[in-house]
């Protein structure tokens, strides 16, 4: 316990009522924040969206359609709340605070802003530092996944438990990905706390982990952070045109809102993530203004946040949605070796250039021998000895059915079907 | 006493929190009749060591063991008891095994028994009671434990690793069908 409080400087002088009123301020403020920026999140990507789209969007509520959110939770809270028949009572109602809560916590890590001084106590801006902080974001995540899965199987329903089963499989494997990127900039880092992890980057650009690290780890970062978010072009979680609506569609009134609150909650939080981990966090330019100097890493850090959050929404407005199975090919076959091999060179030039080399060549015969074997693999895929075929090729139920009870099945209309299709 | 010292209430609150929290989730695992909450209640009882690990200043094991145990191999849990779809209430009524119960019945009580005699019969040499500090002079958790596995233990890691790897290409072997006839045939009908 007094190690965990020790390594936050504002417990130095122990526990008064003045450091407990500014512990509780800072929950309350970034719980307060959060919601806020939740809001404003939901309307802004539906105005930035309507607007690539050549349509108006949200413009009823308020100015500019800004308080459509606030509108939307109050008719969603005075909704029914239906809880199917065919439910799992108890595991459908805990599955949407299963989501909610992670979404909260990973806020709590993330460092907003420098450190201010207030009534003689220093403390970051920042609701906690744990020492092992960046893994608390993984662990988060990693409960978030319950909450998609039991959701989708407490439901009862068939298109629901498909979706949760999409999207924990999805989310899993892509956590792979996410993490070996993570110990990347650990690496470079050398820590796991994230206000460390923002002090390493504080000196100019050239010190981002962006650039320490060699830029492929963001990208990769940043496609696996998409994925594990269920965001476009990776939310095969809720294929409409597939899956009705994704596990949430048995849900309504506050349930279904706390899934939305948490989808959105996630982008932001995850943008903040990517901006700790590879953009300095709060770091830039600081004008030497007394007394409100602080202000300036804060509004870096808000900056730095929208630009990722508008690119979530451009992916969402400009890309298709992909395919399950080429979803698993991304995450499995190349995310996976590519974040494995990146982290072995990284890991490899902060020892000394000649394990560099030697781990470069050792990555090169890696990188023959895994495509050599994925090309064996895509020949066999088609023989007899494959579990199945690729989904293009697999026969439809209702065919094989009908093989087996008619015998011989009229496949002409099936032949035409298919040339259609290629 | 002086074992006792350096204890403080948060300390104790939170060791009986976690211990709470294990415990009930271990019986829950036991009484639960549809696997689903079972496996819920394992993920409690993981998360309850968790806090134990936190309170223990081991923040490295207390994220890893929610990241792995509960992010990923228990959701690896769920996902066979979704697929297999045995997430139905359990008939409980009728014993799998004729004999089953009373034979476990006897067993554990012949355990219980013996482990009591031995504590009545056997001596041991006890030494003092064991106590743990601080880490100190170390560079953290993760510094310490990363040295500690990638030298005096390595071979034991090394021999871990080679396991799983023996257990991954298992499961695939496993997992391949020898032939698979029914769905071949079709494919092949269907490309010519």
């Amino acid at each position: 316990m007094n190690g965990l409080l020790a390594a936050d400087h504002l417990f130095d002088q122990g526990l008064t009522l003045a450091v407990f009123i500014i512990v509780v301020v800072k929950v309350v403020v970034a719980f307060a924040v959060l919601m806020g920026a939740v809001t404003l999140m939901i309307w802004f990507e539906r105005k930035a969206i309507s607007d690539m789209q050549s349509r108006i969007g949200p413009n009823r509520v308020g100015p500019w359609g800004l308080l459509q959110t606030l509108a939307d939770g109050i008719k969603l809270f005075f909704k029914e709340d239906l809880i199917p028949a065919e439910s799992d009572r108890f595991v459908f109602k805990l599955a949407p605070y299963l989501v909610v809560v992670p979404a909260f916590l990973i806020f709590a890590v993330i460092p907003v802003g420098g450190s201010v001084t207030i009534a003689h106590h220093t403390f970051d801006l920042q609701v906690a530092d744990p020492p092992m902080g960046i893994l608390l974001v993984l662990a988060c995540s990693g409960i978030a996944v319950y909450g998609i899965m039991l959701a989708g199987w407490a439901s009862g329903s068939k298109y629901p438990l498909m979706s949760s089963v999409r999207a924990s499989a999805q989310m899993v494997s892509y956590e792979a990905a996410l993490g070996m990127n993570v110990v990347t900039v650990l690496l470079v880092c050398n820590s796991l706390s994230t206000r460390a992890i923002v002090d390493a980057q504080g000196g100019s650009f050239f010190h981002w982990n962006l650039i320490t690290t060699g830029i492929v780890p963001f990208f990769l970062f940043l496609i696996a952070a998409t994925a594990e978010l269920n965001r476009p072009p990776f939310d095969v979680v809720e294929a409409d045109s597939e899956l009705v609506g994704g596990f949430n569609t048995e849900y309504s009134s506050i349930r279904f809102a706390l899934f939305y609150l948490a989808e959105f909650m996630n982008t932001i939080t995850m943008s903040a993530v990517m901006v700790t981990l590879f953009f300095g966090g709060p770091a830039g330019p600081v004008p030497n203004i007394p007394h409100i100097k602080w202000i300036f890493p804060i509004l870096w850090f808000t900056g730095k946040v929208v630009a990722f959050c508008y690119m979530y929404i451009w992916f969402r407005a400009a890309l298709p949605r992909m395919r399950y199975d080429q979803l698993m090919d991304l995450g499995w076959k190349k995310l996976i070796p590519a974040s494995l091999a990146w982290m072995l060179l990284v890991a490899a030039a902060l020892t000394s250039w000649r394990w560099a080399l030697i781990v470069l060549a050792g990555v090169f015969i890696g990188w023959i021998a895994l495509t050599q074997a994925f090309e064996i693999g895509a020949d066999r895929e088609l023989s007899d000895a494959s579990v199945l075929p690729s989904i293009g090729q697999r026969p439809l139920p209702g065919r094989v059915l009908r093989r087996m009870t008619d015998g011989d099945a009229p496949l002409d209309d099936e032949a035409s079907d298919e040339e259609v299709e290629a | 006493m002086n074992l006792l010292a350096a204890v403080t209430i948060p300390d104790v609150a939170i060791f009986v929190l976690s211990a709470a929290l294990s415990l009930a989730g271990a019986v829950g695992i036991l009484l639960a009749k549809n696997p689903v909450h079972a496996a819920l209640s394992l993920v409690m009882t993981l998360f309850g060591i968790a806090v134990a690990f936190i309170e223990l200043q081991a923040d490295f094991l207390a994220a890893v063991q929610i990241i792995v145990y509960a992010g990923a191999i228990v959701v690896l849990f769920l996902f066979v008891i979704m697929f297999l779809g045995v997430d139905k209430r359990e008939d409980l009524s009728v014993e799998p095994i004729v004999g089953q119960r009373s034979t476990a019945a006897v067993l554990v009580l012949g355990l219980m028994a013996s482990i009591i005699a031995l504590g009545f019969i056997g001596h041991f040499e006890v030494g003092p009671a064991s106590q743990t500090a601080e880490l100190t002079g170390g560079a953290g958790n993760v510094a310490d434990l990363g040295r500690a596995v990638f030298t005096t233990y390595l071979f034991a890691f090394e021999a871990t690793a080679g396991l799983l790897v023996i257990a991954v290409i298992g499961a695939v072997v496993l997992a391949r069908k020898p032939e698979a006839k029914a769905t071949a045939a079709v494919v092949e009908e269907g490309e010519q």
